[in-house]
């Protein structure tokens, strides 16, 4: 408990320290999460498209569509 | 296209990574390499950082800080030496991918730099007794901060994503003249910031036992920002060919 | 082929004026990016009185003396100058003596003591456990440029 105590002190640097960490932790996981989950959406959203569409399976039928 | 045409020319061998089809999948192969070693490399090097090495003779237990700020620092140019390699072969050779990539990692570099930034302010306090001063490495590294920010915003400025793509891609190729002024700056002038430690001539200042947290994590932040490279140039790439369909965007910026 | 050539010449030199560019602002600029001055410095072209400055050096060895209160007075040296200097608050933790200070101020009414209004502590490159650093204090093998071995 004691040892825990002054591990969490930081030799009283405490206050610096840990934000340090959990800084550096909440942005990396934020950003980490958030790309994931931008990715997911997209092929999401294409493979929607596409099964509502067979015809857009193709490259052809893609430029075919466009045009 | 036959293989000996392929060979034939020296510089489209050396270009054969600007491929992107070739790009997937041998980012498909080392995603989860990359990501299984950051997990491991996190691990060890945390436990280093926080518990099994030891507090500074003149810095005390403020010396962990570093270990995250050093390897955010280091991204913070690698990352943006990275975006101008990608950016100049989109705007010198047009290839697209340069300009995906470099688009993909701006948001990691700002985000390293901010920490960068962030972290040296709350070793700042209670070593030099300030937040934040005006000398020329604080300094310039809150340029490149500014110079993330800006290629964000001029790649989304404009209605025509190509000139966007352009515009950002010469401000990415422009800010490179401040890598080596953030690097030599303590060198240059005299500074607040104190010089290098491990990139000096000769051997590194800090002692082994604080080498081995810093390099572990230095390793987890490279591959921290392989992986998430990977996931946003695929993204990158999705929403190109949802606009190319003609579809609005539903997964974000 | 010809295009992506040109397009490769034009972009190296391009960085190259630019680089030449900033390297020139940056040496006219040099003064204001110097971030402190040192006592020789200061030696050499004296300093009015009520001009703010920020001196760099080191605390002199044995130079520290508490005044009343929070003052304190000590000697900002670069081993071929000192200065004197008057504080009146909390140093920061990294105040010692043999360690790199930069004190914001401005000369005294008297033209001898620097008043500073601020006192900063300045580190070196060398990061090293307690042990170690006495361990190398103690077998003579502590590298003068390193600074002050280890308080104690």
């Amino acid at each position: 408990m004691e040892a825990l105590l002054a591990f969490l002190d930081m030799g009283g640097y405490a206050a610096f320290v840990w934000p340090c960490f959990g800084l550096a932790a909440a942005v990396m996981i934020y950003l980490f999460v958030a790309s994931r989950r931008e990715l997911k959406a997209r092929e999401a959203r294409l493979e929607a498209l596409r099964a509502a569409s067979p015809r857009r399976r193709s490259g052809a039928a893609q430029r075919e569509a466009a045009s | 296209m036959s293989r000996a045409a392929t060979t034939a020319s020296e510089s489209r061998s050396l270009h054969r990574f600007a491929n992107p089809a070739r790009f997937l999948r041998a980012a498909d192969a080392v995603y989860p390499w990359a990501l299984a070693g950051l997990v491991v490399s996190l691990g060890i090097g945390l436990f280093l950082a926080l518990f099994a090495s030891p507090p500074d003779y003149q810095q005390g237990d403020t010396v962990r800080i570093m270990y995250v700020h050093v390897p955010s620092a280091w991204m913070a140019l690698f990352v943006y030496a990275s975006m101008a390699a990608g950016s100049a072969s989109y705007l010198i050779w047009r290839h697209p991918l340069g300009v995906i990539t470099a688009k993909a990692a701006a948001p990691v570099g700002a985000a390293f730099t901010f920490l960068a930034l962030a972290t040296g302010s709350l070793w700042g306090k209670p070593m030099w007794g300030t937040w934040w001063v005006w000398d020329a490495r604080l300094t310039s590294v809150l340029i490149l901060f500014f110079l993330y920010l800006g290629y964000i915003a001029l790649m989304n400025a404009f209605e025509n994503a190509e000139r966007g793509q352009k515009a950002a891609s010469l401000l990415c190729l422009v800010g490179v003249i401040n890598l080596p002024i953030i690097k030599f700056s303590v060198d240059w002038w005299n500074t607040l910031h104190q010089p290098a430690s491990v990139s000096r001539i000769g051997t590194p200042a800090i002692h082994e036992s604080m080498l081995w947290p810093l390099g572990l994590m230095a390793l987890a932040f490279t591959l921290y920002f392989i992986v998430v490279l990977i996931l946003r140039t695929k993204s990158e790439m999705l929403n190109a060919r949802l606009r190319a369909l003609g579809v609005a965007d539903l997964g974000g910026r | 082929m010809t295009r992506k050539r040109r397009r490769l010449h034009v972009a190296l030199l391009g960085l190259l004026s630019l680089g030449t560019a900033t390297a020139l602002v940056l040496t006219a600029f040099e003064d204001n990016l110097v971030f402190f001055v040192s006592p020789t410095k200061i030696a050499e072209e004296g300093l009015e009185p009520d001009r703010y400055v920020r001196i760099g050096g080191l605390v002199e060895e044995g130079s520290v003396q508490q005044l009343e209160g929070n003052r304190v007075l000590f000697r900002v040296t670069d081993l071929a100058h000192a200065i004197p200097v008057t504080y009146d608050g909390i140093l920061p933790d990294l105040f010692r003596e043999g360690q790199g200070v930069v004190a914001q101020g401005s000369i005294g009414a008297d033209g001898e003591i620097f008043v500073a209004r601020e006192v900063l502590a300045r580190h070196d490159e060398n990061y090293m456990p307690a042990e170690v650093a006495e361990a190398l204090q103690a077998s003579g093998q502590w590298r003068p440029e390193s600074g002050q071995p280890p308080p104690r």
